[in-house]
């Protein structure tokens, strides 16, 4: 099987779901790499050194500048004459964009999966993580996202993949990118963060949020995330959520502060490998499935622990 | 303008998900079901879109079993004009929804259609995108902010990095995520209108299109649980674990 992935990059550099999906795509077959973007050389040089690459294919054009979908998904659909699989991590721009290229090639498209049983068949978490579904695919071709925190990421030096020019699809005419309002931090990226800080509505305020969480990050060296109750409170942007509509993370050390646990923002950390809850209720359901807790008011749990570590 | 906003019955977004014991899937039987949260944000944002004058009537689609009656008098309580039941008895997968929408499309004409950005139950999505593809149209999907400017829509998207503002040529798509509205609770004088509004039953068939589902799902189970772990009693112990873990110096 020849399989086709989309390369999630900034411009410059291959993010880190672009790896966990190569590693998903390899079990399938071989892999090859699209890079859609304008002035995107370095990330295709930098792409084909990723470990199992076979080859790049490189869409260098003013018309995927923004990856808008309705022109990466043209470009894709005429590259899939040649391949059996699009395989895309489930980024904003992989959602945004599979399925439009999976009803263009009359595909059902496989979100989000978390395991390659065979060629045809994947697991997958349905109700926000609370049940797993394992599915079959009866299309010849396949269009699949994946969780990038279910697979091991490829390496990204030892591969030395031929790269190749592609596109030609031009601008579909149906869309056109107006501005981005891009969180500016000096913190490791949450999806790829080894520890994360995670504040909840315990916090009170935007204020008490930045005061009490940050310092302890920065400390640490971790992201800063948050649970949907404290964005929807506007103590933390959007892009800081965790949870089932926010980010799925699955770091080595994440520490809960002042969230309860609610379903919602379990389903998007509960895969981490060491989960630290502050909390100070001690029935909250953070407990549950945290491996360290402490019970006790976060307001003078954090400066201590901030000044300590 | 017409709008249309698809709707879809799911298990309430506060109910336990239970996976049933032989493994074919979770058990929605006496469980309370609601129209999927995101699905409330559409049918919420185009009735701003009417109250403000840019959408002159607004259609509710719901494909699924006869139950679904009960989400689109919802809908209908909330301020949509009329409603569409594709009936169906078993789940229909995001493709054959999204080719059912647009032989809807066909007829009705809409200048935008408005949906959830995934039902929560099967967290699929996909089928706004899905609808933009086979129609041909533009997609805004996961829109936090959504502004029509004649014949332009901006919509303001929930991305990873942060925000991101396209501008959309319309007919359009648009999905909607969490922050776009605080949809608004039907009032009982409008439920009771709502019981009133035209409310028309399909099939599949009558749009000629082929439902068949191309997965099978072969078995449903429960994800590995953790195991809860151990308090610590104050800061110096917690610290101390830290330390054993390789976090502090």
């Amino acid at each position: 099987m020849k399989t086709l992935v989309l390369v999630e990059h900034d411009g410059q550099a291959v993010k880190d779901a672009t790896l966990a999906t190569v590693t998903a795509a390899g079990q399938l077959g071989d892999v090859e790499l699209l890079v859609a973007g304008q002035g995107v050389g370095a990330v295709a040089d930098a792409a084909a050194k990723i470990a199992g690459v076979s080859k790049v294919l490189v869409a260098d054009d003013a018309a995927y500048a923004n990856l808008l979908a309705e022109n990466v998904a043209k470009l894709v659909v005429a590259l899939m004459g040649d391949h059996d699989a699009f395989v895309a991590p489930a980024t904003s721009n992989g959602k945004n964009i599979a399925p439009r290229v999976a009803a263009l090639l009359d595909v059902m498209q496989i979100s989000d999966i978390m395991s390659v049983e065979s060629a045809d068949t994947f697991t997958r978490p349905i109700y926000a993580g609370n049940a797993i579904a394992t599915v079959t695919s009866a299309d010849a071709k396949k269009v699949i996202t994946v969780r990038g925190t279910a697979f091991a990421k490829a390496a990204r030096e030892g591969g030395s993949g031929s790269i190749e020019a592609a596109g030609g699809q031009g601008d579909a005419g149906l869309s056109s990118f107006v501005s981005a309002e891009v969180s500016k931090s000096e913190r490791p990226e949450l999806t790829s963060a080894k520890i994360i800080v995670s504040g909840g509505r315990a916090l009170g305020s935007e204020e008490k949020f930045h005061e009490f969480i940050d310092p302890l990050a920065d400390k640490l060296g971790a992201a800063v995330g948050a649970s949907r109750a404290a964005v929807d409170a506007g103590y933390a942007p959007n892009d800081y959520q965790v949870g089932q509509t926010g980010k799925i993370v699955a770091p080595e050390i994440y520490i809960a502060i002042g969230i309860s646990g609610a379903i919602q923002h379990l389903a998007g950390m509960k895969d981490s490998k060491t989960i630290i809850a502050i909390n100070k209720d001690e029935e909250a359901p953070i407990f549950q499935v945290a491996d360290l807790g402490l019970v006790g008011d976060l307001f003078k749990i954090l400066p201590e622990l901030t000044s300590k570590l | 303008m017409k709008v249309l906003v698809p709707v879809k019955r799911v298990l309430d977004y506060n109910v336990k998900p239970r996976v049933k014991s032989d493994g074919t899937g979770v058990d929605l039987a006496n469980v309370k079901m609601s129209m999927n949260p995101f699905d409330e944000i559409a049918v919420e944002e185009a009735i701003r879109l009417k109250e403000k004058g840019a959408a002159t009537e607004i259609i509710a689609v719901s494909i699924g079993e006869q139950k679904s009656q009960e989400t689109l008098r919802t809908a209908l309580a909330m301020g949509a004009d009329r409603a569409i039941l594709v009936v169906a008895d078993f789940s229909i997968e995001p493709l054959a929804v999204a080719k059912l929408l647009k032989a809807i499309v066909d007829e009705e004409q809409p200048g935008l259609v408005i949906l959830g950005k995934q039902a929560i139950d099967d967290d699929s999505n996909q089928t706004g995108q899905m609808l933009a593809a086979l129609l041909g149209w533009s997609q805004g999907t996961f829109a936090s902010k959504v502004e029509i400017n004649g014949d332009q829509v901006a919509v303001t998207r929930e991305v990873d990095g942060g925000l991101e503002t396209v501008s959309l040529k319309m007919p359009a798509i648009v999905t909607t995520d969490l922050r776009l509205n605080e949809p608004r609770y039907a009032t009982l004088p409008n439920i009771m209108k709502a019981k009133s509004k035209p409310l028309a039953q399909k099939t599949p068939a009558d749009y000629g299109v082929d439902v068949t589902p191309r997965l099978t799902t072969v078995k449903v189970v429960e994800p590995a649980k953790r195991q809860a772990g151990v308090k610590v009693a104050d800061v110096d112990a917690l610290v101390a674990k830290l330390k054993e873990m390789g976090v502090a110096a």
